[in-house]
Order: C-alpha cells, then structure tokens, then sequence
C-alpha cells in the first residue's frame, strides 16, 4: 500500500483514508457490482430460455415421452410426431458440411497464415470475413437456384452414374436435398474457420518453427509442428463452425427439400430439426402440435450443449489438460 | 548468396589469426586460442588428430537488404572448446552465431559474401543440404522454446525427423540425451508429461538435450540463460562446461562475467566487426584493442 511505503520505515501509524480515497474504494465497487451483474445477465437469459421451452414442451413431453425421439411418423392431423427424421436431418446435413469445411478452412487458414505473401494473405482474409457476413437467406437463394441446378444436371448424374454402387449416392436426382444443404452449410462456415484457424496460426510464436528448423525439419515438417501445437485452437473453431451449422435454419429450409423421411442417400431431400420448426411454426394449431414443435427446439437446444461439451472434453484429451491453447505464448 | 569479391578484409581483424588451408594438418602450435586445453588429450599435440578448428568464417559479410551486419568477419572456433562472443545489443553477434547453420535464410533479402566452413566444408557452397548442416550445428536460443508436446516426444523430435522409428532405440538416445543435459534425474519419471510444466530453467535444459538428440558436432547457444534467474543460470554455465568435452561450444552472450566464467576463447565485435579474439583470460586482463578496454570496463554497450 502506498500509505505503508510513504511512511517510512519508522513505526509510524496508518494515516487515515482521505476522503478521496474512500470515494474512489467506493466507485471501484459499484463498478465491480455493474460488471457482475451484467454478467449474470447471460446467466438469466440461458436460465429463462430453458425455462420457456421446457414449459412450452411440457404438454408434448407428457403425452409423447420417448417415442417422441424415437419415432419417424410426424402426423399433425392424428397428432402423431415423431421427430427422428429431424434430429437425422440436422446431424447429417452438419456432419457433411464439417467433412467439406473443415479441410477446405483449415487449408485456406495455413496458405493465409504460413505461405502467402503477408498482403495477400490480409487482402484474402478480408475477403474471407466478408463471406460470413452475407446474410443466410442469399446463401438460400444462392443454393436453390445456382447450385441446385447444377448438382441437378450435372454432379448427381455423375455421383449416380459412378457411385452409385454406394447406398450415399443412391436414387434421383433432385437437386434439392440433404447435398445441397450439406454445401451450402459449409460454405457458410468455412469463413468462420478460417478466420479464427488462421488468427491462431499467427499467434503461434515463430520460435516454435525456427526451433524445428534448427533441428534440421524441412519447411513442411516445421508448418506441421505449428499445425499440432496450433489444435486446439483449430479444433475449438471446428466446434464454432459446427454449433452454427447445427442451428442454421434459412438456408437450410431452402434447400434441403423438406420431407420427413430418413434416407441413406445424400441425394435425397430431408429435413432438419431448424427447419421443421422454422416450417411449421406458423401453422401449428393444436396445443400438441405447437408442443412438439417446442420440443424440437429443446432437443436442438440439448443438441448443441451436448456437442459444445463433448468438444471441449475433446480438446482437453487431446491436449492432455494443457492450458496453453494458442496465442498464449 | 554469391561471395563478394569487391569487399575488402576489415583492418581491425587480428592476424593473430590467420586463415589456413582447411585439412588435418596439426597446425595448432601458433594459436592463441586453445594454447592451454581444457580437456586434456594426452598426445594431442602430436598425433595430428582431426581438424583442430571446428568453424571457421573467412572475411565473411552479411548483408539484410541495404544494411551491412557482418563486416569482412574472420573468426577460427576450435573442437571441444566454449567460445563466447560478446559486445553491445546490435553488434550482429546473434547474426554470426546463425551464419553457422544458416538460420539467417529465413529472413527475406539477406545477401552474404567470404566463406563459412564446418569442419573445412563451406556452408553456404550450393551442394551443402541445409537439413544436414542443421543437423550437425545444434542451436540453443534465448528464450526456452519446448514444442507443446510431452518431455519423450520434444526430444526425440530431431530422431524421428532422422526416420529412427524403432522405440528401444529412441527410448535409449532420449535417455543419453536427457542424461548429458543434466535433466534426467529430474524428468525421469515424467517423460510423457507436457514439456511445457517444467520450469524455465529446465525448458532451456530440454532445448539443449533435444539438440544434443541428433548429435550435431557443434552447439551454437544464442544467450541460453538470458531469461533464466541466477541458478537456472549457473546449471546451464555448469553444463556448457561439461559438454565441450564432447561439442564444440559457441555461445553468444551480453553477460560478461558469464563469458569469463565459461569461455576458453572470447571474441568481441562491434557495429558488425570482429573487432578482437583471444584467449579469455588474456582479453578481459590485457585487451590489445582500445574498444575491447572500454566495452570490457563499461564505458559503453
């Protein structure tokens, strides 16, 4: 305390507060408090969403139970619903689109970071962010009419013509569909991922790569060093990436075809958990039906915490517990 | 990279040390520098055993873009001994120590002239293989930079980038590694733990067994205890000693008494010069050159 020091070394007492200094202990307080409690505004919102849907599937979660997650019938006439078809929709649709984004992102992420030319590597970051920021409904209109022609005339003949061995690459094709809307998700999130992939990668200290090269790495044995001590990082923006796949809703009701039924084919048209609700919502007469809807976004909700925990426990595997994910050094 | 004829050795390098033919000639006897050896080699002195100078650079220039770094530096590093360079921040110390297993290619625009040679092999010949050169001069920086990987993993990294897969083998030279380090007692029990747990001065000891891995002949250290406190300090000072019985130290450092402390040989440079080399003793006692006696004395740097 600057008192203490100011004193001397003699035993002299404490002076006593001013009154400026108790002002300002004051302020520093109700400043503290402010801040708490705009932090337990996250809090109130999560709580209170979870509150509200609960309440809302209530009536759905009584009557229906398991068979709700269970069953692939989805009847609002005989008030019969179950949502598996959805919950396929949404898992299949997300898993394909990481599959196309992840290699794609995190490729861009490494050229950018480690092998452009530093302008260019800024000028296409730029361009990059630029990409995440054209609202979902474009991308929707962007699928339906651009690429859905073109998957339909020319790509899916081709998968059907020579894959078609494959139960993936099975039936007709529309166009429309769960390979429509697995593309349009990832080009949705590859932005997201090589952006935050390649903010990461810079922050990786150059002492790391001169390191390997003192040790006789080539360049590529070397960038592969700072791809591994850069995972973590890389798979948290995997796992962003994913969370906003998981509830894109515009893009994907678009695209995806909209029908209820579980196919092996990923030329066949589905429906995702965002976009039945997104559907369906407006024309849910019955209390059942308007709950069983209700549930779907709790499930969704459930969905994601579940998959946001299940990778951080990942990224704690295989980190070993480490805390020093990129950019901390 | 072309040597540069034009450029003109520096008349501050002493001829005290005379470049010579490379070869295992035993040429040794008019040297200043290793005139008393450290490690005692009974009979050395006329068995003609292997080339007695380790490094050598000869009127060597290193130019980032316009900016001159190294002027005309002439400097012979015998075997098994610890030379250290010492002299202001700037001076291009850093610079000469990466010259030696050619760090400075990473910067773009550096341009250099004269001649470096590992063992009487010119480093920056066009045929030399970087890789293989970084293998047998093993670097040691500042700052301890451990990989994020477990204690095993760091240093077997240098082997298995040499393709040894078979793990008795990498378990073996982990051990001896770890061992010549100083840090096996320490570490012995937690091979598999992250690297990055162990406090600075053990990192810096990890840094120096993962370059020791590959068995490089030389050891280059650029201010290895720079970021360490005191006993951190004296346990890496300790080891420098042990291990110029097996390599061939070079060691930049800005701390004076650690040059003392450790070296057989000093040099010291200015403003990119070589300005002069000797044996320690005699260049901190009775330095010939007026700029050595006031650097040495503190009058600047």
């Amino acid at each position: 305390m600057s008192t203490a020091l100011t004193a001397g070394a003699a035993a002299s007492p404490m002076r006593p507060a001013t009154a400026r200094r108790r002002l300002s202990r004051l302020a520093d307080q109700v400043h503290q408090r402010a801040l708490g409690a705009t932090a337990l505004l996250v809090f109130l919102a999560v709580g209170l969403i979870v509150f509200e849907v609960v309440r809302g599937s209530a009536p759905a979660l009584g009557t229906l139970g398991w068979r709700f997650l269970i069953g692939t019938e989805w009847d609002p006439v005989a008030d019969h619903y179950g949502a598996l078809p959805y919950l396929f929709g949404t898992l299949v649709s997300s898993a394909l689109a990481m599959v196309m984004a992840v290699p794609l992102g995190v490729g861009t992420a490494v050229y950018l970071a480690e092998l452009a030319p530093p302008r260019v590597g800024a000028v296409v970051a730029f361009v990059v962010e630029l990409l995440a920021s054209i609202p979902s409904i474009v991308y929707g209109i962007w699928g339906l009419f651009v690429l859905a022609p073109f998957l339909r005339s020319l790509v899916e003949p081709w998968l059907i013509a020579h894959l078609g061995f494959l139960p993936l690459f099975q039936g007709f094709p529309f166009g429309i569909g769960m390979l429509n809307a697995g593309i349009v998700l990832a080009v949705m999130v590859v932005p997201t991922i090589v952006s935050l992939a390649r903010e990461i990668l810079l922050a990786m200290p150059g002492s790391l790569r001169e390191a390997a090269l003192a040790l006789g790495a080539t360049r590529a044995e070397g960038l592969g060093v700072l791809l591994d001590a850069a995972r973590p990082g890389i798979l948290g923006a995997a796992i962003l990436a994913l969370g906003r796949a998981l509830g894109e809703t515009m893009a994907v009701t678009m695209v995806i075809g909209n029908t209820n039924r579980i196919s092996a084919s990923l030329l066949a048209p589905g429906s995702t958990m965002a976009s039945v609700i997104a559907n369906e919502f407006t024309e849910a007469t019955g209390q059942l039906y308007l709950s069983a809807l209700t549930e779907i976004a709790l499930v969704l909700f459930a969905l994601t915490v579940v998959i946001n925990a299940l990778a951080r426990l990942l990224v704690l595997w295989t980190t070993g517990g480490r805390r020093d994910v990129a950019g901390s050094a | 990279m072309v040597a540069d004829p034009s450029v003109k050795p520096s008349p501050t390098i002493r001829t005290e040390l005379p470049s010579r033919p490379a070869g295992p000639s035993g040429d040794g006897e008019d040297r200043r520098g290793p005139a008393a050896p450290a490690t005692p080699e009974p009979g050395a002195m006329h068995a003609a055993p292997a080339p007695q100078i380790r490094l050598r650079t000869h009127a060597f220039d290193l130019f980032y873009g316009a900016h001159q770094a190294l002027k005309a530096v002439t400097l012979e590093v015998p075997s098994h001994s610890v030379t250290a360079i010492i002299g202001p921040s700037g001076c291009g110390k850093s610079t000469l120590l990466r010259a030696f297993n050619r760090m400075n290619d990473l910067i773009p625009g550096v341009r250099v002239g004269g001649r470096v040679e590992l063992s009487g092999n010119d480093v920056y010949a066009p045929a030399t293989d970087v890789v293989e050169l970084r293998r047998r001069v093993g670097m040691v920086f500042q700052r301890p930079n451990p990989f994020p990987k477990s204690i095993f993993d760091n240093v077997a990294f240098g082997l298995r980038l040499l393709g040894v897969r078979d793990r008795g083998e990498l378990e073996a030279r982990v051990e001896q590694s770890l061992r010549r380090a100083a840090l096996w007692d320490e570490v012995r029990d937690r091979l598999g733990r992250s690297a990055l747990a162990l406090s600075g001065g053990q990192q810096q000891r990890l840094c120096i067994a993962r370059a020791l891995a590959v068995e490089p002949e030389v050891l280059l250290m650029d201010e290895p205890a720079s970021a360490l406190d005191p006993t951190a300090t004296a346990r890496i000072e300790e080891l420098a000693l042990e291990l110029k019985a097996r390599y061939t130290i070079l060691v930049v450092t800005h701390n004076m008494q650690q040059a003392a402390r450790i070296s057989d040989l000093t040099a010291f440079m200015l403003q990119g010069e070589l300005i002069e080399v000797g044996e320690t003793r005699a260049l901190f006692t009775r330095p010939r050159q007026k700029l050595t006696e006031d650097y040495i004395t503190g009058r600047f740097g």
